[in-house]
C-alpha cells in the first residue's frame, strides 16, 4: 500500500521526461520500479511526481555502435541482459551480475538503469559497470552528459546524476583481445542483495601475463568501488594461484566496510577477499578461453 | 475391526480434495472476503519496547477524511482481556488487554485503533495520532529479566518471574556422584518468527443480532467461545469461520486482539470491519516461538550409559502470557526431554520470564524441538567426550521394544516404540558407513564435511481431557465429528479440527470411506465454520488432528456403518453379522449379485417406513472422542553438510530420515508434512533468528533481514518409515505434523559440529550462520588458508 | 480522485478499462478493483512472491508495480491459467505431486514456474530451485514443488513443440 499521494506521468520521449522531471520540486524517475516502489511502500520515499520512462522505446535497446561500443539502454531489464548474446560474449561480468540480481521476478522487471541510478550499495550491477570502465550517459535540460562510471557512484543512494537528469544509457567500450570477466557474489541470505559482489575483468597478453586487471566490489562499502591496490597486484603477473591469492587479499584494502545482521565489517572484508579470488579465477579462465 | 485390518483407502495416496480450488485461485482466504460497506481497522503500535502512555491525542486523526472512529485502550476496555488457556502451579498471569492502556510493554504493543472507509485512510489517520510516551528501562533477555533490579514488565506482579516448573524423577545426586563422566552444555533455542505465508486477517459482520467473524485461525471454536464471552453475546450468536487458512505453525493458535476488536467494532459501528496484517506488523504483533536458554548436564558411564540428566531452563515468554504459552516450555518440553532413552534420574526446572519483547507461544513443535535439541546435542557431546560413535551411544540407551508401554522418568507413559529399526534404516539411507570417505574428499576441496544424527520421540494427540486437567490445561482435549448421510446417499463429514494445509478433507474422507464402503470422492469434509460443526471443536495444533479428530471421524463413521448394516440386514432379510458393506453396495456375504446400493439404504433410513423395530429414522452420527493417552511418534533424522572452508557457508548435501507415526492414512500427505517440518527445523538450525537490540527494537523486522528458507537453501529429502501401531486408538495412528521440525534441527546442528570437530569445536549456538562458523573456524586457528 | 488515470488492462483475456489513482498497486487493482483474489499478498517488502502474476508474459511481483504502469499490458493471474476448462500442466502437476499444502503461495509459484518453463523446457533441479528463490513457501519444504515443476516441464515438452532454449538464469 502506498499512502502518500503523487502524480504520475508517462511521457513518450526522453526530452519530455526531462521537462516533466524539472517541473516538480520532488519528482522521481521510475522504470521497473524495483528500487523505488519498495521505498515508497515503506514511506521512505514520498515523491510528489513520478515520471515513468516505460513509453520511451529507444531506452530498451542493446546495440553495438560502429566503433564496437556496446550501448545498453536504461530500460533494459536484468533478464534481457542475461539473455543478450553480445553482453554474454563481451561483458560476461555484467551478464553474471545480472543473473544474480534479486530473483526471477525482480530480473524480469528491474532495469539496469534503475539499479545504477538508485545506487544501493548492495546492488550487483554497479560492480561490473565500474570494472568495465563504462560511461553513463545522462540527459538533462541542457542535453546529454557523459559520466565515467568511476565518477558516478558517490555513496549509498548517491550518484553524480543531477535531480533533473535522466540516466539514458550505459556505454561499454568493447573489451580488447583476450579479455575475460566474471562476477562472484555472496548473497544476503534473506534479501538476496550482495553482502559482497566482486566483478573482475582481466585482459591477458599473448604470453599469458596480465595486461590489465579491473576489480570492482559491490555490497562491502557505502558505494561500489574499484580495488586499485588489488588491480595493481595482479597486473603483469602470470595470473597463477599465488598471484590471485595475493591480489584478492588486497581487494578490501582501505575500505570502511558495512556491518549488519548478515555480516559484520570484519567478515565482509574477509568475504571480499574470498569472492575477489573466485571472480578473478573465473575471469582469467574465461580470458584464456 | 475388519475396516482397519484391510482398508481400501487408508494408507493410499489419494489425491487431495482441497487442491482443485487452491490451484485455480478459487479458495477464499480471510482477506478475500469483501463485504458491502466494509470499514478497515488499523492499529497504532508502540515504537517503544517499554513506555508509559502519558497522553494520546487523536484530534488530528479524527479529522482525516474517511475516518469512522479513533479509539484508545480506555475506549475499548469492553472487549475484555485476551485469554490464557493453561495455568501452571504458582503462575503469575499478566493482564493483557487488546489495546494497552497504561503502558506499552513491547515494540508493537497496540496503543490505539483507527477505523476508516479505506485502508489508506486508516493508515494516514494512524500516522496522525500523537502518543506522548515516557520511555522506561527495557529488558529483552529472559535470564537478565530474572536478575534483581531488572525493569519490571508488570509492576503489579512484583517481578518478571512467571512460574517455576520442576519435573523430577530418580536420585539425581546419586547419578552425578556415580558418574564416570559428566558433560555440561549451555543450549540456546533462539527466538523464531513463524512466518505463515498468509498474514493474519480478521473480518467481522454484525447483522440481525448475529456476529459473523472470518479469521485466519487454527482454533475457530475457541475464538467463538472467547468472543461470545468477552462481548457478552450468546455463543449461538457468534459464528466464526476459518476459511482457507494460509499456514499457522502455532502462530494462529491464539485468540488475538484483532479478532476481538473487529467483532466489537462491527457490532458498535454497525458495519463490517476488516483487519489485515502487514508482514512487518506481523513480525511485531504475531507471536514468536522458542526463546529458551538451558543449562544441560548429563551424568554417564564411560561406556555411554546415561545415569542422569539435570537441566535448568529460562523461557522468555515475552511481554504477556499468550493462550498456550505457559504449557510450551513446561508440559510440552520438560516431560519429553528423555526422548527414546532410558534415563534413571532426571531433574528439570523451568523458569518463565516476562520481557519487553513480542509474546512467545507455540511454534511448530512447541516445546518438543527444544527438548529434543537439548537431549540430542548433549548426546553428541557425550559421544564426543567418551570417543564413541554417536549412533552407538544412542542405541545403547534406547528403551527396548519389549518395554512398552513404558513409564518415563519424567512421569509419562509411552504407548509403543521400536527405535532401532528406524535408526538402522536411516543409517543405511545416509550411507553412514561410507561417510568418512566423503569427509576426506571434502577436506581435499578445502571444505569441512560432517554428519549428524538425531533420534527423537515426540508427544502428540493432545490430549486426554483428564491429563489436560491434571496438567493445568483449562479445556478438554477431545475432538468432535459428525457424519451425515443424506437420503440420496451423499456423505458429509463435519469435523472440529481446523486444517490449514494439512489436508484433512482428504484424510478424513479416506477414513470415512473405508468405514462406509464408499469412495472418498463421494464424501465431502467440511470444517472451520462453528455453525456447521458438530458443536465444539478443539482445533488443529500439536499434531493432534489425526490421533484425536481423525479417530472421532472414524468412530462416527463406524456408528453410521453399524446402522447401514442394521438397515441392510433388515431389507435383505439377513443377519447383520453376514452383511458386507463395500464399493457402495450392501449385500449378504457371498451374494453380491443381490446387493442394495448404499443410496437405497440411506433412502430407507429417511423414508422410515421399513426400518427395524425401534430404530430411529435418519442416518447420521456425532462423536466426541476423548483419547485415553497421548501418542508418541519417533524416528531418526540424519543430515550431512559441507562447510565452505573459506566462508563458513553450510550446504546440506544429503538428508535422510526414517520416521514412525504409526499407521499412515495418506503417505503423500505424511511426506509433505515431513518435508515442510524438516525445512523449518533446518531454518532454525542454520538460518532463522529474531534479533533484538538492547532497547527492545526488533532488528530482524522483515523478510529482508529474517531468513525464511527458500528453495535454494534446502535439498531433496530422502524419506522412509517404519510402522509401529499404537494401542491408544483404533486406527493405530500417532501424528506427523511436527516430527520433521523436531528431528531436523539437532540433526543439522550435529552435522555442522561434527564437520568442525577435527578443529576441536564443540558447540556453536544457532542459527549456524556463515559468519558464526567462519569465526569459530578462525578462532580454532585454521581460518585463513 | 486526486489524480485519476484511465487505464485499460487485459486480464485473463478480458479487457478492463478503469479510472484509478496512481498510488494503486497492480495487486490491489487485481484483488480489490477486479475482485480477482487468487493473487495473494504475503509481505510488504517484495520478498515472498505470493503476488506474482504474468505481465506481458513475464513473472512479476504485482505488489511492486503500479497499476497505472500496467496500462495496455496483458496480465495473466492464477484464475487465467486454465484454458477452456482445461487446467494448465503446472496446475495439474502441483496437484499430482502434492506441491501445495495451505495453497497461499501456490498461485505465485505456479505463475513463476510458467514463465520459467516457457524459457527453459528441460530444467535441472538446481535451475528450478534458482527460478523459484523469489517465492517463499512455509509448508512444503519445496521438495514437492520442485517435483511438480519438473513433472510439468515433461508434460509441456510432450504437448508443445519444445521452445528453443534461451540461456537459463542459473548461477555460473
Amino acid at each position: 500500500m502506498i499512502t502518500h499521494p503523487f502524480t504520475y506521468q508517462a511521457p513518450a520521449t526522453i526530452e519530455e521526461a526531462v521537462k516533466q522531471l524539472g517541473q516538480s520540486g520532488d519528482a522521481k524517475v521510475i522504470a521497473g520500479g524495483h528500487s523505488l516502489l519498495p521505498l515508497m511502500k515503506l514511506g521512505l520515499a514520498q515523491p510528489e511526481t513520478l515520471v515513468d520512462l516505460r513509453r520511451i522505446a529507444s531506452l530498451r535497446e542493446i546495440r553495438t555502435e560502429a566503433d564496437g561500443t556496446i550501448v545498453i539502454g536504461a530500460l533494459v531489464t536484468h533478464r534481457d541482459l542475461v539473455h543478450d548474446k553480445t553482453v554474454r560474449a563481451k561483458l560476461a561480468a555484467l551478464s553474471d551480475a545480472a543473473s544474480e540480481v534479486g530473483d526471477l521476478q525482480v530480473r524480469a522487471r528491474g532495469t539496469i538503469g534503475g539499479s545504477l541510478a538508485h545506487a544501493d550499495s548492495a546492488a550487483d550491477e554497479p560492480a561490473p559497470t565500474l570494472a568495465y570502465d563504462a560511461t553513463i550517459r545522462a540527459i538533462g535540460p541542457k542535453g546529454r552528459r557523459d559520466i565515467p562510471a568511476r565518477d558516478f557512484f558517490k555513496g549509498t543512494f548517491e550518484t553524480a546524476l543531477a535531480p533533473n537528469e535522466i540516466l539514458a544509457e550505459i556505454r561499454f567500450s568493447a573489451p580488447a583481445g583476450r579479455t575475460g570477466g566474471a562476477y562472484a557474489k555472496f548473497a544476503h541470505p534473506a534479501s538476496g542483495f550482495a553482502v559482497t559482489g566482486v566483478a573482475a575483468v582481466v585482459t591477458l597478453k599473448a604470453d599469458g601475463t596480465v595486461e590489465r586487471a579491473a576489480i570492482a566490489v559491490s555490497g562491502a562499502a557505502a558505494a561500489a568501488y574499484r580495488a586499485t591496490a588489488a588491480e595493481k597486484a595482479l597486473t603483469s603477473t602470470k595470473g597463477d594461484a599465488k598471484a590471485i591469492a595475493d591480489t584478492a587479499a588486497k581487494a578490501a584494502d582501505g575500505i570502511t566496510a558495512l556491518s549488519d545482521l548478515a555480516a559484520s565489517a570484519e567478515y565482509r572484508k574477509h568475504l571480499v577477499t574470498v569472492y575477489a579470488k573466485r571472480a578473478i579465477e573465473r575471469a582469467i579462465e574465461r580470458a584464456r578461453g | 475391526m475388519t475396516v482397519t485390518a484391510n482398508p481400501k483407502y487408508i494408507g493410499t495416496r489419494v489425491a487431495r480434495k482441497e487442491d482443485p480450488r487452491l490451484i485455480t485461485g478459487e479458495g477464499t482466504f480471510t482477506d478475500d472476503v469483501m463485504l458491502q460497506g466494509m470499514a478497515y481497522l488499523t492499529l497504532v503500535r508502540s515504537p517503544h519496547a517499554h513506555a508509559r502512555i502519558r497522553r494520546i491525542d487523536t484530534a488530528a486523526a479524527k479529522k482525516e477524511p474517511g475516518v469512522v472512529a479513533v479509539l484508545t485502550g480506555k475506549d475499548l476496555e469492553a472487549t475484555g482481556m485476551l485469554p490464557v488457556f493453561i495455568t501452571v502451579p504458582g503462575m503469575n498471569g499478566s493482564k493483557h488487554m487488546p489495546i494497552a492502556i497504561d503502558k506499552a510493554r513491547y515494540a508493537g504493543d497496540a496503543v490505539a485503533a483507527v477505523v476508516a472507509d479505506s485502508r489508506d485512510a486508516a493508515k494516514r489517520a494512524a500516522d496522525l495520532i500523537a502518543v506522548d510516551y515516557e520511555p522506561l528501562p527495557v529488558v529483552v533477555d529472559g535470564t537478565k529479566a530474572l536478575e534483581p533490579g531488572a525493569p519490571i514488565v508488570h509492576e503489579e506482579l512484583g517481578s518478571n518471574l512467571v512460574f517455576t516448573y520442576p519435573v523430577k524423577g530418580g536420585d539425581i545426586d546419586k547419578a552425578f556422584k556415580d558418574a564416570e563422566i559428566t558433560v555440561t552444555q549451555r543450549i540456546v533455542n533462539q527466538r523464531l518468527i513463524p512466518n505463515a505465508m498468509e498474514p493474519r486477517a480478521a473480518t467481522a459482520k454484525f447483522e440481525a443480532g448475529e456476529l459473523t467473524l472470518w479469521t485466519s485461525t487454527q482454533i475457530p471454536h475457541f475464538v467463538q467461545l472467547i468472543v461470545a464471552l468477552n462481548l457478552g453475546l450468546g455463543q449461538n450468536k457468534v459464528r466464526v469461520i476459518a476459511p482457507e487458512v494460509g499456514g499457522g505453525f502455532g502462530s494462529k493458535l491464539q485468540v488475538y486482539a484483532e479478532e476481538l476488536l473487529v467483532g466489537y467494532l462491527s457490532k458498535t459501528l454497525g458495519r463490517p470491519v476488516k483487519w489485515t496484517e502487514e508482514r512487518r506488523e506481523g513480525y511485531l504483533a504475531t507471536i514468536h516461538g522458542r526463546d529458551l536458554v538451558e543449562n544441560v548436564e548429563i551424568a554417564a558411564k564411560k561406556d555411554g550409559t546415561i545415569l542422569g540428566l539435570r537441566i535448568r531452563t529460562v523461557a522468555n515468554v515475552g511481554a504477556y502470557l499468550q493462550a498456550f504459552a505457559p504449557g510450551i516450555p513446561t508440559i510440552l518440553h520438560a516431560f519429553i526431554i528423555p526422548g527414546p532413552y532410558k534415563i534413571p534420574a532426571f531433574d528439570v526446572e523451568v523458569r518463565g520470564a516476562y520481557t519487553n519483547t513480542t509474546p512467545v507461544d507455540a511454534y511448530r513443535g512447541a516445546g518438543r524441538p527444544e527438548a529434543t535439541f537439548a537431549m540430542e546435542r548433549i548426546m553428541d557431546r557425550l559421544a564426543d567426550e567418551i570417543g564413541m560413535d554417536p549412533a552407538e551411544v544412542r542405541r545403547k540407551n534406547f528403551i527396548p521394544p519389549d518395554a512398552f508401554p513404558f513409564n518415563t522418568i519424567s512421569g509419562i507413559t509411552y504407548d509403543s516404540g521400536d527405535y532401532e529399526p528406524a535408526l538402522d534404516r536411516a543409517l543405511a539411507m545416509a550411507d553412514y558407513k561410507g561417510f568418512e570417505k566423503r569427509r576426506a574428499e571434502a577436506k581435499a576441496r578445502g571444505n569441512y564435511r560432517g554428519i549428524g544424527i538425531s533420534t527423537y520421540v515426540e508427544i502428540c494427540g493432545l490430549a486426554p481431557s483428564k491429563a489436560n486437567s491434571a496438567l493445568g490445561v483449562g479445556w478438554g482435549g477431545y475432538e468432535s465429528a459428525r457424519i451425515r448421510v443424506h437420503a440420496t446417499g451423499s456423505v458429509q463429514v463435519f469435523t472440529g479440527t481446523s486444517p490449514h494445509g494439512q489436508g484433512h478433507e482428504t484424510s478424513w474422507a479416506q477414513i470415512a470411506a473405508d468405514a462406509l464402503g464408499v469412495s472418498p470422492n463421494d464424501i465431502e469434509v467440511r470444517h472451520g465454520d462453528t455453525f456447521e460443526s458438530p458443536g465444539m471443536g478443539v482445533g488443529t495444533f500439536g499434531s493432534r488432528s489425526l490421533a484425536v479428530g481423525g479417530i472421532a471421524v472414524h468412530k462416527a463413521a463406524e456408528k453410521v456403518r453399524e446402522k447401514v448394516v442394521q438397515i441392510g440386514a433388515h431389507l435383505l432379510e439377513a443377519s447383520p453379522a453376514d452383511v458386507v458393506v463395500e464399493n457402495g453396495k450392501v449385500f449378504v456375504k457371498g451374494v453380491p449379485e443381490k446387493a442394495k446400493n448404499f443410496g437405497d439404504i440411506s433412502m430407507a433410513a429417511y423414508l422410515a417406513n421399513n426400518l427395524p423395530d425401534g430404530m430411529e429414522p435418519g442416518l447420521e452420527a456425532t462423536v466426541y472422542y476423548d483419547p485415553p493417552n497421548f501418542t508418541f511418534p519417533f524416528g531418526t533424522h540424519i543430515a550431512e553438510v559441507e562447510i565452505d572452508g573459506e566462508t563458513g557457508a553450510v550446504g546440506i548435501e544429503r538428508y535422510s530420515a526414517c520416521d514412525d507415526c504409526g499407521r499412515q492414512i495418506n503417505p503423500m500427505i505424511v511426506e509433505g508434512q515431513l518435508h515442510g517440518g524438516i525445512t523449518q527445523g533446518i531454518g532454525q538450525a542454520l538460518y532463522e533468528g529474531a534479533v533484538y537490540d538492547d532497547n527492545g527494537q526488533l532488528l530482524s523486522g522483515s523478510m529482508m533481514e529474517y531468513h525464511v528458507p527458500s528453495a535454494e537453501d534446502v535439498p531433496m529429502f530422502n524419506l522412509d518409515h517404519t510402522v509401529t501401531l499404537t494401542n491408544t486408538n483404533p486406527l493405530g495412528v500417532k501424528g506427523i505434523g511436527e516430527a520433521g521440525t523436531i528431528g531436523s534441527t539437532p540433526a543439522a546442528v550435529n552435522a555442522v559440529i561434527d564437520a568442525l570437530s577435527p578443529l576441536g569445536i564443540k558447540h556453536i549456538d544457532m542459527p549456524l550462520t556463515s559468519e558464526k562458523i567462519w569465526r569459530a573456524i578462525r578462532a580454532a586457528g585454521e581460518g585463513r588458508r | 480522485m486526486r489524480d485519476a488515470h484511465a487505464v485499460t488492462v487485459t486480464v485473463n483475456g478480458t479487457s478492463y478499462s478503469r479510472e484509478i489513482e496512481p498510488t494503486l498497486l497492480l495487486v490491489e487493482f487485481l484483488r480489490e478493483t477486479l475482485a480477482l483474489t487468487g493473487t495473494h499478498v504475503g509481505c510488504d517488502t517484495s520478498q515472498c512472491g505470493a503476488c506474482t502474476v504474468l505481465v506481458d508474459g513475464r513473472a512479476t511481483k504485482s505488489c511492486t508495480m503500479l497499476a497505472v504502469q500496467a496500462d495496455g499490458a496483458v496480465v495473466i493471474t492464477v484464475e487465467g491459467l486454465a484454458k477452456n476448462g482445461e487446467l494448465h500442466p503446472i496446475q495439474r502437476a502441483f496437484a499430482k505431486e502434492h506441491g501445495l499444502q495451505c495453497g497461499f503461495c501456490t498461485p505465485g509459484l505456479m505463475i513463476t514456474a510458467v514463465d520459467f518453463l516457457e524459457r527453459n523446457a528441460s530444467p535441472s533441479d538446481a535451475q528450478i530451485r534458482h527460478a523459484i528463490e523469489g517465492n517463499l513457501c512455509r509448508c512444503t519444504g519445496y521438495h514437492n514443488i520442485v517435483n511438480a515443476i519438473r513433472t510439468a516441464s515433461a508434460e509441456m515438452r510432450e504437448t508443445a513443440s519444445a521452445q528453443p532454449q534461451v540461456a537459463a538464469e542459473v548461477k555460473p
